[in-house]
């Protein structure tokens, strides 16, 4: 559709066609439809996680002790690493509006560089995503499972969570994080029974804690859980490991798509295809889709980390 | 930065905005300032600030990345209102269904 529209007087001939009520392109109308319903989905999504959450409440795991890594420190880093994921994300949002602003004064030099460096920036982000990924699943502390399902925590007499390399090694040779050591139930137990001020609590704000006596019962029908996969996290309830690979690896996926969708772009704009088209609409379009993805991730940020 | 266009300057506040708000939010959430916990709205103060500046956060980005803020009017409402009426009912709904669950 050419841009130079024939002003229609209002109360004429509206119905005749050649009037744009939105002054839209089509194409991006299409993708403004698409988000919408997206965004939609993604609020289905995270207010399923918020009626989870609010259900289990007093035992849901505390964000602050859980995601805790930060690359080449050791100790607890509470939510520095996905604060460097969010940058991340933002300034590949400000590469994209770059490209598109090139795009609009033609200077294809200019579009392909910031289109570049958006490429690399989802990349990045996509990656710090594994790895963030990788040490959930890996796992932390360890847990004990008891035979209601209930995790608990290992804590030492000041009530602070320790680790299995702790508790079998000993405060001075284990690690505060397990790493990939797996521990068994028996090294487990009997270390845990050698040790008179240790206790089990449950995860969460109210913080519940076992007897000691009710310990040593309760360890005769329970296992011993590391890390986390789609049946039991040690970090609590099952349904917080289930919506983190949910709803990050969805959002995930998004920012992968929109990797692929970049990179098909920027091919584009290497062969000079939108040079010849005379515009650079598409990487516009595009950047609607990338921007959403770090809207998104805005959210998940606040719900999964924050609140 | 080098891409001197006149008018990318809007982009680099925004930018600033994002970040400013992003780092309070970081700080916060690792201070947990004893002042904030208190109950307001059935939940405690600090989460209502992160919520408030999530929102914050949200509405800059589709207003001047996406650029919703410049398009015609008609598109403008076309995009904001159903998320606006259907995201609030929904979270509504099952928010409230959460604690009944609980209790």
């Amino acid at each position: 559709m050419s841009d130079t529209t024939i002003e229609m007087p209002q109360d004429e001939k509206v119905w005749g066609g050649g009037s744009r009520p939105l002054g839209s392109p089509y194409g991006k109308l299409m993708m403004w439809f698409f988000l919408i319903s997206d965004a939609l989905t993604f609020s289905g999504f995270l207010a399923a996680y918020g009626m989870i959450r609010f259900k289990e409440s007093l035992t849901w795991p505390v964000a602050e002790d859980v995601f805790t890594h930060f690359p080449f420190l050791d100790g607890n880093h509470p939510l520095l690493y996905v604060a460097l994921m969010t940058f991340i994300l933002i300034m590949s949002s400000v590469t994209m509006v770059l490209a598109v602003h090139a795009g609009e004064h033609m200077n294809k030099k200019s579009v392909t560089l910031w289109m570049l460096l958006t490429i690399v920036g989802g990349l990045i982000f996509v990656g710090s995503q594994a790895w963030e990924w990788y040490h959930f699943i890996i796992g932390d502390k360890g847990a004990i499972e008891l035979h209601d399902r209930t995790i608990v925590h290992v804590v030492n007499a000041d009530g602070e969570a320790i680790s299995f390399s702790q508790l079998v090694h000993g405060m001075e040779h284990g690690h505060a994080s397990n790493h990939s050591d797996v521990f068994s139930k028996e090294e487990v137990f009997n270390a845990f029974k050698a040790d008179n001020t240790l206790a089990l609590q449950v995860p969460g704000k109210a913080g519940e804690t076992l007897s000691r006596s009710e310990a040593i019962s309760e360890l005769a029908t329970a296992d011993v859980v590391q890390g986390a996969n789609m049946q039991r996290n040690e970090y609590g309830h099952q349904q917080f490991a289930n919506f983190f690979f949910f709803i990050t690896g969805f959002h995930g996926f998004h920012v992968f798509s929109g990797v692929v969708f970049n990179f098909i772009v920027f091919y584009n704009i290497m062969l000079g295809t939108y040079e010849r088209r005379g515009h650079y609409k598409m990487v516009e379009k595009v950047g609607l889709y990338w921007h959403f993805v770090d809207l998104v991730w805005v959210f998940v940020f606040t719900f999964f980390y924050l609140v | 930065m080098s891409d001197n266009n006149q008018g990318t300057g809007w982009i680099w506040k925004v930018f600033w905005i994002l970040l400013i708000i992003t780092t309070v939010e970081v700080v916060l959430g690792i201070i947990q300032p004893e002042a904030l916990e208190v109950q307001v709205l059935g939940t405690r103060l600090l989460n209502s600030i992160f919520i408030i500046l999530t929102l914050v956060k949200a509405f800059y980005i589709v207003s001047a990345f996406m650029h919703l803020g410049h398009e015609r009017k008609n598109l403008k409402w076309m995009v904001y209102l159903p998320p606006l009426i259907l995201i609030p009912y929904l979270v509504f709904i099952l928010l409230t269904e959460g604690v009944a669950l609980a209790g």
